[in-house]
């Protein structure tokens, strides 16, 4: 109760004082304002840049679980992988017609040759035997054309979708699409090109790709390779459960009995995202604590005004005193006159860092994180409880006498 | 039991910690409960020292401060607010109104401070401004008010407590002669309600309307005396 009553009082005064010195209030709040529009600018920007990793990532396959005879890490016993089974192309349909939590399942085997056109060459480009499920199976985008049908790929026709880096390589100056190019002497030809992914890892673009149909791809270039079956979630908050629900059709495709180890490993892009989580976090505390200098500034210039407010109101003080203020009430004004001031330069820089938010929207697609919000004001209020407090300090230990004396 | 009872007090100021400047030197004064007291002196006796003292807005350097029977002159600061906000009302020379505030925001001051609730606090603000006369200004700030209506603030906030003394410093300095007269007039009236008074001046005049002076010379009681030709005073004759 009397705390509250104190508190009323407090607020009452400080507002009094921010009004009497409205131009000093509002130079000084700048400070703050400015402080937290970088902060949740630079908060804004660093959850577009993880947004845009995630997308990117999502363009590589985040959502799409690759099955294979290996692991993509860890060290294993190379000789107990190399006596595993082979996948099979088969289990590629078998999988797409028993999962619920998956919906494109597509086979792809991969070798290493030569592409051609002319005198225009690329040497060890990957070329992919796949069905046209494939499209649905990764994070590959079309820039032109068009995928293989169903009809071309049960038919093993020799069409071919190629990669960015094909294309600029083979053919600089000419629209790929219709022109036939030779993979390892054998003519293909060009129905569709995939829009350009940049080199994370080379491997894992489909830059450096050409895609057949599988069956043209097994009487050209071999059967019996290592079968990758690449298999898209639907959902993927459902990862887990649509990695659980394919390994068991797996097991039962390859008749394992309960507690047989798997002969096969289910992979995914986690090896992306592991990497850059910490690049991610080095340069959201570098960016958060740059722009925390400016919001630091700001709470200097509140310190320095509030000192500026605690000589100029000795005399008042010294009354305040003589009339029964303890040291606690007199610290307490102006640690409220300080807090509002940093509080209402907080909400002021949310107010403006908003629709600034938006602009950045528009270069990098972002939205202030509502986390960000809350913390401002909390920051804000801390700044200027921080900040306030040597001068409210001063404030109240002055001797009355000494006080009442000042003019 | 006296209100207050000083006994050989002793302030001393050191000047640049070579030079000690004895402001008293061992005062013994003991003012009872409706009392009204002067005191007095020249500029330097010692007075203002003293009435800091008696005020509680400092300690002795030695001596025994008692007040209504507690020994304050060893209290710490928060224990002197507390004293200073329910025991003893100010009246300043300069008034010390605070500027942005207005009448009755001044009076409740004192209240806010003790803790006590808004209505009741509205309350007594209001009855008391009534008390000295400006029932019709609450609203007002103090740049709006006249200086004799600056000091019946200033008065109705030293009354609000309801306190022990009322400790006026100088309090018709600021004021022409004849607002002095009619603040001086209010102070008779507090004084036969039942109120202890305590002025410090310098000016006979005023110090004439005390039943008691106490005068200072050099830090140490002068003379303490009572008033006895009180009823010839041309501001009683006049009332």
């Amino acid at each position: 109760m009397y705390f509250m009553t104190e508190l009323k009082e407090g607020l009452l005064i400080s507002f009094r004082a921010m009004r009497g010195n409205m131009l000093r209030s509002v130079l000084t709040t700048l400070g703050i304002v400015i402080g937290i529009v970088s902060v949740t600018l630079m908060a804004t920007a660093i959850e577009g840049v993880n947004r845009a990793f995630a997308r990117s990532a999502a363009a590589f396959g985040t959502d799409v679980l690759y099955v294979s005879r290996f692991s993509w890490v860890g060290n294993m016993d190379w000789a107990l992988i190399r006596n595993r089974r082979q996948m099979k192309v088969e289990y590629a349909s078998k999988i797409e017609r028993q999962a619920n939590l998956s919906d494109a399942v597509a086979p792809v085997v991969a070798t290493r040759r030569r592409v051609y056109r002319g005198d225009k060459s690329i040497e060890d480009a990957f070329v992919s035997g796949t069905t046209h499920q494939y499209i649905n199976a990764a994070g590959v985008t079309l820039e032109d054309g068009r995928f293989f049908t169903a009809e071309e790929s049960n038919g093993g026709r020799p069409v071919c979708v190629v990669g960015a880096n094909i294309v600029e390589n083979v053919f600089p100056f000419e629209d790929p699409i219709g022109k036939v190019i030779r993979v390892a002497g054998h003519p293909y030809t060009v129905v569709g090109t995939a829009e350009k992914q940049g080199g994370l890892f080379g491997i894992f673009t489909a830059d450096n790709r050409v895609f057949v149909p599988l069956l043209s791809f097994e009487s050209k270039f071999g059967g019996r390779r290592d079968v990758t079956i690449q298999v898209r979630v639907a959902d993927l908050t459902q990862m887990e459960d649509a990695k659980l629900e394919l390994e068991g059709i797996i097991r039962k495709l390859r008749n394992l009995a309960p507690g047989k180890a798997n002969d096969f490993n289910i992979n995914q892009q986690e090896l992306l995202t592991e990497t850059f989580a910490p690049i991610s976090l080095i340069i959201a505390s570098i960016g958060l604590f740059i722009t925390g200098l400016s919001l630091f500034v700001g709470g200097i210039g509140i310190m320095n005004i509030m000192f500026v407010s605690v000589s100029e109101r000795t005399k008042e003080i010294g009354i305040r005193k003589a009339i029964g203020a303890r040291q606690r009430t007199i610290l307490l004004q102006f640690l409220i006159e300080s807090a509002s001031l940093c509080l209402i330069g907080g909400v002021l820089g949310l107010a403006i860092a908003f629709p600034l938010s938006l602009v950045v929207d528009q270069v990098l697609p972002t939205a202030m994180p509502m986390s960000v919000v809350f913390i401002s004001i909390i920051i804000s209020l801390v700044v200027g409880v921080v900040s306030g407090f040597l001068p409210a300090y001063r404030a109240s230990k002055m001797d009355p006498v000494e006080a009442l004396r000042y003019e | 039991m006296n209100v207050i009872e000083l006994k050989d007090i002793v302030k001393t100021y050191e000047m640049g910690g070579v030079e000690e400047v004895h402001a008293l030197q061992s005062i013994n004064v003991s003012i009872g409960k409706n009392e009204y007291v002067a005191i007095m002196g020249p500029s330097g006796s010692g007075k203002s020292t003293l009435m800091n003292i008696i005020g509680c807005l400092d300690t002795p350097t030695s001596g025994l401060y008692q007040f209504n029977g507690v020994n304050v002159s060893e209290m710490d600061d928060n224990d002197l607010a507390k004293v200073r906000n329910k025991e003893i009302g100010f009246v300043f020379q300069t008034f010390n109104l605070l500027p942005r505030s207005d009448a009755l925001h001044n009076v409740e001051l004192p209240l806010i401070y003790g803790g006590i609730g808004a209505t009741e606090r509205k309350r007594r603000a209001m009855e008391t401004l009534q008390h000295v006369g400006l029932g019709d200004r609450v609203h007002h700030k103090p740049n709006e008010l006249s200086g004799g209506q600056r000091q019946r603030v200033a008065v109705a906030r030293a009354l609000v407590t309801r306190p022990s003394i009322i400790l006026a410093d100088e309090p018709t300095g600021n004021l022409d002669s004849k607002t002095g007269e009619e603040i001086m007039a209010l102070f008779q009236e507090l004084h036969d309600q039942g109120n202890t008074i305590i002025l410090v001046t310098h000016e006979a005049d005023i110090a004439g309307h005390a039943h008691r002076v106490v005068r200072l010379r050099d830090g140490k009681v002068e003379t303490d005396e009572l008033v006895v030709k009180r009823k010839n005073h041309p501001a009683v004759q006049a009332s």
